[in-house]
């Protein structure tokens, strides 16, 4: 039923813009549209036709057709399926109207785009690079840039497979060190990009002396990237009137480790163990959505057994994940360490879980294109329902009564980053940071995969955007997830764990996909473009983390100084996933 | 405890013992120093959950004296390089090595911080934080578990009980230099390469203009 609608809708809307032509290459869907109309398309779709929600920007190089193409995957926030629309321009100088006056959320992932592609945003407001820092050479994410240490463009590279021998990589670089530099470079004429790009960001602190120089008391702090509230190597710089915020830039890209490039040069199954990565906290779900936009593309599905499997993983994960975000917001708080040191307790016994299905704690590598690894060895299946039905909900109740009602709880965490609902869904803000600012956007029931539409539970929601319900619906969804598991003990199957053989190989048809799930962070979708060849011709995540970051200045801006380590706290970053 | 440090073979008067301890400079200096090492608090990837896990209930590595973790490189003695070092961030990393007092230790925790790990082909990863600060210990895994972690720590401890008092580098002479802080350009710079780099600048000036001759004969 849903697609007649959206039948309807698509001549509708070309009827509206008669410039627009569907993308009719063999499995590629949506719409093309030209450059110039590309920001009247996207604020007519977003107001007359729904889709208020721009989930993912990202560029893709067709090295072959000489050609840029910039991705957008809208979404409405009621539910429902996506609109894929794309413009396409000149390789060599490409240009797009910047999308950040209608949806301010584009921001950070056109700024991407413009560090490792150089597609050049019109009238973007803060453009320069995001996660390489200025100066760097090149945009590595063309496809004719080559990395020091590069070997082949796909893997398994020849010189490896099937003779396997092994060669060390810095053996053939001049420095013995994975760097290169462009002919005729000078070091000592090289004067490094100061940081005046980052500060102008937050505003140029005039120096002139004045009648009010005196009384103008603002000053620059830099937060980061040692930081140890940061969660890991993040940095913001702050401007301060007191210990008031009057304007933040988050900076990234410390741990930027070419995620996408390397999965461009890898086979399509190498790149599970690097999803893993991505989110090391829920290397689970992370394998999810890669496997579902893989899937997508070849057209495949897992049997029964597997997709309770899959659900039943993916949920754990979830409370880990909650759990131990809840743990170090209190760490923010200044309840240092005693309130995790709960959460990772229950953390432990749900990791020996994953230990016994995957072999691995952490980066688990467990989910497979139709499948999954291996089933769950015997036992564990009783782990699980023992921890389900007997454990965790208690342990839930316990930090539910310690932290909820603690008076210094409530007087850090009330009223404080708040973020409106328009201002989440503009800024395409995802999860339990959206969800928290009363929209009940939820993937898993707005535009369900998997098996998750047999599901009974309820769509977390809280409506005052601030610490506190950020907080609070961590729990709720630790309870909801509970309850889906409960479900999929009851009814798990018995059957095989993956349909046809495992391949180390597979056949990957020519197309784009965009699978997408709700990760624990939010969503987190993977774009997968292939060629028809062994290693995808492109790889785009969509974190989360790193998108919620756009709204990080709008939740901190007029609150202390103290306050927005515990923003960032109830964000929930990952910096895996944000630098990718 | 004591056992730990008494040298056999002088004789205490069984009403001294307990109260008098006879032992070797060196052997009470490192008794003390492996068994207060407080490492900084400094998680860069994947690798910094599973340092936290090694601090947490299960494995709690206060047991071995290091549940001191200290967000400032001046009050630590250990730093543990656990997750993938980036070019944008070793400046960050080898200034806080030299910010750190001496004596020091370094741990590279996990594939990445030894040499590169899974994303040593990319082409902002440094391949294994040595190239840039000495290590002391080595521990693999991707990420090591955090009972790897321990028998690392386990090993420095091993490897101060060797050390002397006589020839360590923080008690030498000449004052020790601080480590030049890398720069970026268009790639990562090593102050100590700058010949190097100028050298193959110019030489692959001269081929990328050899090229086009030849070409156009
Ligand atoms: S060694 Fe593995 S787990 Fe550790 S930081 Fe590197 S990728 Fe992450």
């Amino acid at each position: 039923m849903s697609e007649e609608v959206l039948v309807e809708e698509k001549t509708e809307l070309e009827e509206r813009f008669p410039e627009i032509s569907r993308d009719d290459r063999k499995g590629y869907e949506g719409f093309i549209v030209p450059t110039e109309k590309l920001v009247e398309f996207a604020s007519v779709l977003r107001d007359e036709f729904g889709y208020d929600f721009l989930s993912s920007v990202t560029g893709v190089d067709y090295l072959p057709e000489d050609r840029m193409e910039v991705v957008y995957h809208a979404y409405q926030t009621t539910g429902g399926p996506g609109l894929f629309y794309k413009v396409q321009v000149d390789r060599d100088d490409p240009v797009v109207p910047s999308l950040t006056p209608v949806f301010p959320g584009a921001n950070l992932q056109e700024r991407e785009a413009w560090d490792l592609m150089g597609i050049r945003f019109e009238d973007h407001p803060n453009l320069k690079r995001v996660l390489l820092w200025e100066g760097f050479e090149g945009h590595p994410l063309r496809k004719d840039w080559r990395e020091p240490f590069y070997e082949g463009d796909g893997k398994p590279f020849k010189s490896r497979w099937p003779g396997g021998e092994v060669i060390r990589a810095e053996d053939s670089n001049p420095f013995n060190k994975n760097v290169d530099y462009p002919g005729g470079f000078d070091p000592e004429q090289w004067t490094p990009a100061n940081e005046t790009a980052v500060y102008a960001g937050v505003g140029r602190l005039d120096h002139a002396v004045s009648e009010t120089a005196l009384s103008n008391d603002q000053i620059i702090v830099n937060l980061g990237p040692q930081h140890p509230s940061t969660h890991g190597v993040f940095r913001m710089v702050v401007r301060l009137e007191g210990e008031t915020v009057v304007a933040l830039e988050p900076v990234m890209g410390y741990l930027h480790r070419n995620h996408e490039k390397i999965g461009e040069r890898n086979t399509y199954l190498m790149n599970i163990p690097f999803t893993d990565r991505l989110d090391y906290f829920n290397s689970m779900s992370n394998n999810f959505g890669y496997v579902l936009a893989v899937e997508k593309l070849m057209g495949v599905k897992p049997p029964e057994r597997a997709e309770y499997i899959r659900v039943m993983m993916a949920e754990l994960t979830r409370i880990v994940n909650h759990l131990t975000a809840i743990g170090f917001l209190l760490n923010d708080l200044g309840a240092f360490f005693t309130p995790l040191l709960y959460a990772f307790k229950e953390r432990e016994l749900i990791l020996d879980i994953f230990e016994a299905v995957s072999g691995s704690r952490m980066m688990c590598n467990y989910y497979r294109f139709a499948g999954v690894a291996r089933d769950l060895p015997e036992g564990v299946f009783e782990q699980v329902k023992n921890l389900v039905l007997h454990r965790l909900s208690g342990q839930v109740d316990d930090l539910d009564t310690f932290l909820t009602d603690n008076e210094i709880v409530r007087a850090r965490t009330m009223g404080i980053g708040v973020l409106t609902a328009e201002e989440a869904i503009a800024h395409s803000a995802v999860g339990p940071v959206l969800r928290a600012s009363g929209v009940p956007y939820d993937v898993r029931r707005a535009d369900p995969y998997g098996i998750y539409d047999r599901f009974e539970f309820d769509v977390a929601v809280r409506y005052h955007g601030d610490i506190y319900d950020r907080y609070l619906i961590r729990l709720d969804e630790i309870r909801q997830s509970i309850r889906i598991l409960e479900q999929v003990i009851q009814d798990i199957p018995d059957g095989p764990i993956q349909e046809g053989k495992p391949q180390y190989q597979v056949r990957v048809p020519a197309g784009e996909a965009y699978g997408r799930v709700e990760g624990p962070k939010g969503e987190l979708g993977f774009y997968v473009v292939s060629n028809g060849k062994p290693n995808p011709w492109r790889y785009h995540v969509r974190a989360p983390s790193f998108i919620n970051l756009s709204a990080l200045d709008v939740m901190c801006k007029n609150y202390k100084i103290a306050d927005v380590v515990s923003i960032l706290g109830s964000i929930d970053i990952v910096l895996g996933e944000t630098d990718r | 405890m004591t056992e730990e440090v008494n040298i056999p073979g002088y004789d205490i008067p069984p009403e001294m013992e307990g109260q008098v301890t006879i032992t070797a400079l060196d052997k009470i200096y490192n008794w003390s120093r492996r068994n207060s090492i407080w490492p900084m608090m400094f998680g860069l990837a994947c690798c910094g959950i599973e340092m936290i896990c090694a601090a947490t209930s299960r494995y709690d590595f206060s047991r071995f004296g290091m549940e001191v973790m200290r967000p400032s490189p001046r009050q630590s003695d250990l730093m543990i390089v656990s997750g993938t070092v980036t070019k944008k961030m070793i400046p960050q990393i080898v200034r806080l090595y030299n910010q750190m007092p001496e004596p020091k230790y370094v741990l590279a925790m996990g594939a990445c911080a030894s040499g590169g790990g899974p994303f040593k082909e990319g082409y902002s990863v440094v391949d294994g934080v040595d190239k840039f600060i000495p290590v002391d210990v080595y521990v693999p895994g991707c990420p090591p578990t955090p009972q790897a972690l321990i028998h690392g720590l386990i090993t420095l401890q091993k490897k101060i009980d060797k050390q002397s008092i006589k020839n360590v580098r923080w008690y030498s002479k000449d004052p020790v230099e601080p480590i030049p802080i890398p720069l970026l350009g268009p790639d990562l710079m090593d102050p100590r390469d700058y010949a190097l780099i100028k050298q193959y600048g110019t030489e692959k000036l001269a081929e990328d203009q050899q090229v086009p001759a030849a070409e156009e004969a």
